[in-house]
């Protein structure tokens, strides 16, 4: 790593777009869906201006959760290989300036959203990166097959954030946004887990197929999407979602379905890790298909001034 | 070649630095901006409603 010491310090040569890469733009842009919806779908109004910050400063926080993940797992994130093109293990970037990189973007995005928003949202937000850093990137993860269970509830706070940066509360609205994606993260991740177990295992993350086998987490896949496909049709009959979200989230849940069932089915071979593939796949497509209609019908329903 | 000329930074790491520091100043201008901008948003209508 080409360092150079700079008042004391050993500083890298990492770009901006290394930093930015910290942040996990990927995750970040589900997160921006996830709290647009929040914001968009709660009862009140909000100016632009506000609901822009709010959003800006929830996209924040979960990029720095994200250094801040990537600054604690540097050590196994060089051994994955889904993970060691990373910056830290590539060598653009010290776990330090991430941890430092992490920490400062937390307080500016918490103090941000307090101030300019509302003081229940601005904690809120603190509240979800340290669940995501401490519960789950320090605590859970390397302890429990039930890791990414529990820890999951960090990736579904976001569109109860944005709820909150409206309403300054939570609600039974907010919270069946949370389940979805709470009850979605156990069958999306444990689809990776599955053809990527070797990783986990050599690393010893104790991810579900490592621990429990392949036949236990195919079960609880299927289980956990028998789960979804209902839940995710729950906001139609609370008045979160119309029409069109009734139709797509019926025939996607569907689908989620089928696709784990091939999972469940298919044990062995290339053809297991196409099935687990082709599950991951589709379980992105099914959340983002999900916030993009529900978007899109508040959208509408705010312009026409309902 | 002696120590402190493998300590200098090299024209890259210089350069790497530079792009750094302009992008932590930008930011800090949005966020001025930003911080202005709901102020006044948030103020409304009120700046006209003190004593005159």
């Amino acid at each position: 790593m080409p360092l150079a010491n700079y008042a004391g310090a050993d500083v890298s040569d990492g770009s901006v777009a290394d930093y930015f890469s910290l942040m996990k733009p990927r995750v970040m842009a589900l997160v921006v869906l996830t709290a647009l919806v929040g914001i968009v779908a709660a009862p009140g109004h909000i100016h632009p201006l506000i609901g822009s910050i709010a959003l800006l400063a929830i996209a924040v926080g979960a990029g720095a959760s994200g250094a801040l993940n990537m600054w604690f797992d540097a050590d196994i994130d060089a051994k994955m290989a889904r993970t060691a093109a990373r910056a830290i293990p590539r060598g653009k970037i010290t776990a330090e300036e991430a941890f430092a990189f992490g920490s400062v973007l937390s307080v500016f995005s918490v103090l941000t959203l307090g101030l300019l928003v509302n003081y229940f949202a601005g904690a809120f937000l603190a509240f979800t990166i340290a669940f995501y850093v401490v519960i789950y990137t320090m605590w859970l993860k390397r302890r429990t097959p039930q890791n990414i269970v529990i820890g999951g509830a960090a990736g579904a706070f976001p569109p109860m954030v944005g709820w909150a940066a409206v309403t300054g509360g939570v609600s039974i609205e907010s919270l069946v946004l949370f389940l979805i994606i709470f009850i979605w993260t156990p069958p999306h991740f444990w689809a990776l887990a599955l053809y990527r177990c070797r990783d986990y295992e050599r690393v010893g993350v104790p991810m579900m197929p490592v621990v429990k086998g392949g036949d236990s987490t195919r079960r609880q896949i299927l289980a956990y999407s028998m789960l979804l496909a209902p839940l995710g049709i729950v906001p139609s009959f609370i008045g979160l979602g119309g029409t069109t979200y009734l139709i797509v989230s019926s025939v996607l849940g569907v689908a989620f379905v089928w696709y784990a069932y091939k999972v469940f089915q298919i044990r062995d071979g290339r053809e297991a890790d196409s099935a687990a593939r082709a599950l991951f796949g589709f379980s992105i497509l099914y959340l983002f298909a999900l916030f993009l209609v529900l978007l899109a019908e508040h959208t509408i329903r705010i312009a026409m001034g309902g | 070649m002696d120590q402190n000329e493998e300590q200098k930074p090299s024209p890259h790491w210089l350069r790497q630095r530079r792009m750094r520091s302009i992008a932590i100043a930008l930011m800090l201008l949005a966020l001025t901006a930003l911080f202005y901008a709901a102020t006044i948003v948030r103020i409304g209508g009120n700046v006209l409603n003190r004593a005159l």
